[in-house]
């Protein structure tokens, strides 16, 4: 009994030694993040103010605002969802509502896991070999949508899939036991059940497209442009891009300001991040079945 | 049967709905298969683009095995990527073993020890942390860890593969903490327990009966950090220093085969032999990458099977 | 020709069965089963778990369709038509309507459940569905518990109220045969009594065909019983007959006796 006892104590010890430890691995990994995000804010935050959000930079770069950046990001975002939104909804419709399970759905899995795998760098060389040269679009707005929107369909087809897969296979079975075909009951079971959690990847996708910097170097982003884009045509400035060249490519620039470009947009990333998460927890707690 | 609403020949009439449910149809799979479509289409276009240098004097011997790399040298360029082989290498190792035991440690505690509020709370910053750009990392690693390195450690330089290793780590650790997490919550909840019922402690459990059920899942997270520390880009390209070398000490700067590209692709002229040189490093890539990310998907599928 | 024979027996026959074989992959479902359903009347089906009971009335309706591992080979003929050779299957399932062992409310509101079928089949004029929404709670008797709340949800209902919205919506479409599937699994013993009671009225109506659990349901409700035991059918006879011991197969009687199941 006492031997007993005695073993059980040294577990409990053990038991509480081992999670202090792995606490501490979690630890490790977050709190230095966690202090450079607060470095982050606040380093950039006095750079912050209205006028810096919706003015031009200004002095080669070293002064003014990042309003060009900010509207090409939205551009550039918006484009990329017009494309991989519905391709990528489409993609996991067909996954999860019609494809059998044959040779062709595996490969198209496959697929879907490497373009997600791809490096961003290779998504670029792509982007530049067939949308600025072969389908000559040049550089512009639409080849770096186009390059972005087929780096980011994963986020959508996977966001997406699950989604349906979340509805319950019994509802579909009612439905197609009245005589419904598969498309009507996705139209109206499948989907007003789904809509929301797609809604959530999409905003995740759009995070994602946000911050990337690597795919639209080449395709579309330019340094530095005196004016706005007028269409898709058009090259333009972005966000992600813009903080690269302040803080690597132009000299004279005041630290803060890159900062500043820093905060803007990783406040951006996580924003909609928070938002699709929130949205995700708010939709859990309203089951409708 | 006079109040039949059913005609009777519409066993043999097609509705508009049929046809409907059968455009619809193909219409979706259009989605599917543009997958398809992209990744082909990224080998070919990439492939085709390096096609005239590796069609011209291309020896992959000295591609491959000498470390001078000179394109843009008027007389007598150079193209030998082991040095930016070496430069991915060395920062795409440390930062796996920064991540890797520590991503791994973090998965257990979320999945297996932390509880309620605390996980959920955990697991929310986890997913946030892996939303952050890369451009963002590589921004850190130039203006906080750049001079932390040198005051530290009293070094000249501190873009280095120490200060990318250490930044690609934290970057690669969300993700894999992510996915080990998800491979540790699929194994039953009866296996633990069966073990507990016995009188194993949680540690017991976890060592005993968690991670050996889960063990190919968890080296899937693994191999999918590889791959993402292996091309990632930006965060490598501002903060490994960028200087071609075969690196002897964590404290020298490097360069990497993504960051390589990135950083000259903007000044060759299309279809030059320092264009093709670059599309050549992309197919590299390309095909290191497929074959991580299949064996990953196979490993990780090995275990759903068993 | 079917007709022809039918016609000679003086009994109309709603569903022909014949050699029925059911697999998935490698494991067999079903095998060699024939039979027939006779219009208006109700044919039970008993028998253990894993009989292939369920499989059978999947293929009644080609839900074979939706199940890509499911094999089905042999006959099945509704009205004298083989159901594997319409050019339009959809047609088929708006004439069997079906309910389920587990009841499922669709994420709707208890009207837009009923409605659903009728829509789809392009009724849009809402005094119309109005009727049948009325007509079909009222026989499933559901209508005087919802009849105040018909915008709140299907899903949110007991199951014993979602068991008989499955049937409401199961009517929607005037269906001329009803497939119940163990109906009564989930349900409690009170609702299980009033869906009798609704089955034997709609008998004069439709041609059912009552999987059942519970023999003495078969009993009370069958008019022919079918027994089914690892995948084919062994006994089939009028209910009374079988219930007095009047069986082919000595395993019969055990089950309905109780010794096994």
């Amino acid at each position: 009994m006492f031997e007993a006892t005695a073993l059980n104590r040294r577990n409990d010890r053990t038991q509480a030694l081992f999670r202090m430890l792995f606490l501490l691995m979690t630890l490790v990994l977050i709190v230095p993040v966690l202090i450079i995000l607060t470095t982050l804010i606040v380093k950039g935050g006095p750079v912050l103010s209205v006028d810096f959000l919706f003015t031009s930079p200004t002095d080669g770069m070293t002064a003014g605002g990042i309003f060009p950046a900010l509207f090409g990001t939205i551009w550039l975002v918006a484009v990329a969802l017009l494309v991989s939104v519905p391709l990528g909804v489409a993609a996991a419709i067909y996954l999860s509502e019609y494809a059998p399970d044959n040779w062709m759905t595996r490969v198209i899995n496959l697929a879907i896991i490497n373009l997600a795998g791809v490096p961003s760098i290779v998504h670029a060389l792509f982007g530049v070999g067939a949308f600025v040269i072969f389908f000559g679009f040049g550089t512009s707005i639409l080849s770096a949508s186009l390059t972005l929107a087929i780096m980011t369909l994963p986020v959508v087809i996977v966001a997406s899939r699950e989604s349906l897969q979340a509805v319950p296979h019994a509802f579909r079975e009612a439905c197609w036991n009245m005589g419904a075909t598969r498309w009507q009951t996705i139209r109206k079971v499948v989907l007003p059940n789904a809509v929301s959690g797609i809604l959530t990847g999409v905003i995740l996708e759009v995070s994602r497209t946000t911050g990337e910097t690597a795919p639209i170097m080449f395709t579309g982003a330019a340094f530095f442009l005196p004016f706005l884009p007028q269409s898709v045509f058009d090259q333009t400035m972005a966000l992600s891009l813009h903080l690269f060249v302040v803080s690597t490519q132009v000299p004279g620039v005041p630290e803060a300001l890159p900062y500043g470009v820093a905060l803007v947009l990783i406040a951006m990333v996580l924003l909609m991040n928070s938002v699709s998460i929130a949205f995700r927890m708010y939709l859990r707690g309203k089951k409708k079945w | 049967m006079a109040e039949n609403p059913h005609s009777l020949d519409d066993f043999d009439r097609r509705t508009p709905d049929w046809y409907v449910d059968r455009l619809m149809q193909s219409l979706v799979f259009i989605g599917g298969f543009s997958a398809i479509v992209f990744i082909l289409g990224i080998f070919l276009f990439v492939a085709k683009e390096g096609l005239g240098f590796v069609t011209t004097d291309f020896d992959p011997v000295e591609f491959f095995t000498t470390e001078y790399w000179a394109p843009s040298d008027e007389d007598a360029p150079e193209f030998g990527i082991l040095a930016l082989i070496a430069g991915t290498a060395a920062v795409t190792g440390l930062a796996m073993l920064v991540a890797i035991p520590f991503a791994l440690g973090a998965a257990i505690y979320i999945g297996e020890f932390a509880t309620g509020k605390t996980r959920e709370f955990l697991k929310v910053l986890v997913e946030l942390l892996a939303a952050i750009p890369s451009v963002v990392w590589g921004f850190i690693g130039l203006s906080i860890m750049n001079p932390l390195i040198i005051a530290v450690f009293d070094v000249p330089v501190g873009l280095n593969v120490l200060n990318a290793g250490i930044i690609l780590g934290l970057m690669a650790a969300p993700i894999m903490t992510s996915i080990a997490e998800d491979a540790l919550k699929a194994v039953p909840d009866r296996y633990r327990e069966a073990a507990e019922a016995m009188g194993a402690t949680r540690w017991q459990v976890i060592v005993k009966v968690v991670l050996p059920a889960a063990k190919n899942g968890l080296l899937g997270a693994v191999l999918l950090g590889v791959g993402r520390g292996f091309g990632e880009t930006m965060a490598v390209l501002m903060a490994t220093g960028h200087s071609v070398n075969l690196p002897t000490s964590v404290f020298d700067s490097v360069r990497a085969l993504t960051a390589t590209i990135a950083a000259e692709l903007g000044e060759t002229a299309v279809g030059s032999e320092h264009y093709g040189a670059l599309f050549t490093i992309g197919i590299f890539l390309f095909l290191i990458t497929f074959v991580i990310n299949m064996t990953a998907d196979l490993i990780v599928r090995g275990v759903r099977k068993g | 020709m079917v007709a022809a024979a039918i016609a000679a027996q003086g009994v109309v026959h709603k569903l022909a069965v014949r050699d029925l074989n059911i697999r998935y992959g490698d494991h067999v479902a079903l095998s060699g089963v024939s039979l027939e359903v006779r219009e208006h009347e109700i044919f039970g089906i008993i028998g253990p778990a894993n009989a292939g009971k369920t499989s059978f009335l999947k293929a009644l309706n080609r839900m074979d369709m939706f199940d890509s591992a499911m094999r089905v080979d042999g006959t099945v003929e509704f009205n004298g038509r083989d159901v594997r050779q319409l050019r339009n299957v959809y047609a088929l399932r708006k004439r069997i309507g079906v309910v389920f062992p587990l009841p499922v409310g669709l994420p709707m509101t208890i009207y837009e459940n009923v409605a659903l079928a009728p829509r789809l089949s392009g009724i849009r004029d809402r005094a119309e569905l109005d009727v049948i929404v009325e007509r079909c709670l009222t026989r499933a008797a559901l209508w005087d518990e919802v009849k105040d709340r018909l915008n709140s949800l299907g899903s949110l209902l007991s199951g014993g109220q979602q068991q008989r919205l499955t049937i409401a919506r199961a009517l929607s479409q005037s269906p001329e045969v009803l497939m119940l599937d163990e109906f009564s699994i989930a349900v409690d013993p009170v609702t299980t009594m009033r869906i009798e009671d609704v089955l034997k009225e709609l008998r004069s109506e439709m041609t059912i065909v009552l999987v059942t659990n519970l023999v003495q349901q078969a009993r009370r409700l069958a008019d022919r019983t079918a027994f089914f035991l690892d995948g084919a059918c062994v006994e089939i006879g009028d209910t009374e007959a079988l219930f007095e011991g009047e069986v082919q197969n000595p395993k019969t009687r055990d089950y309905i006796e109780g010794r096994f199941g």
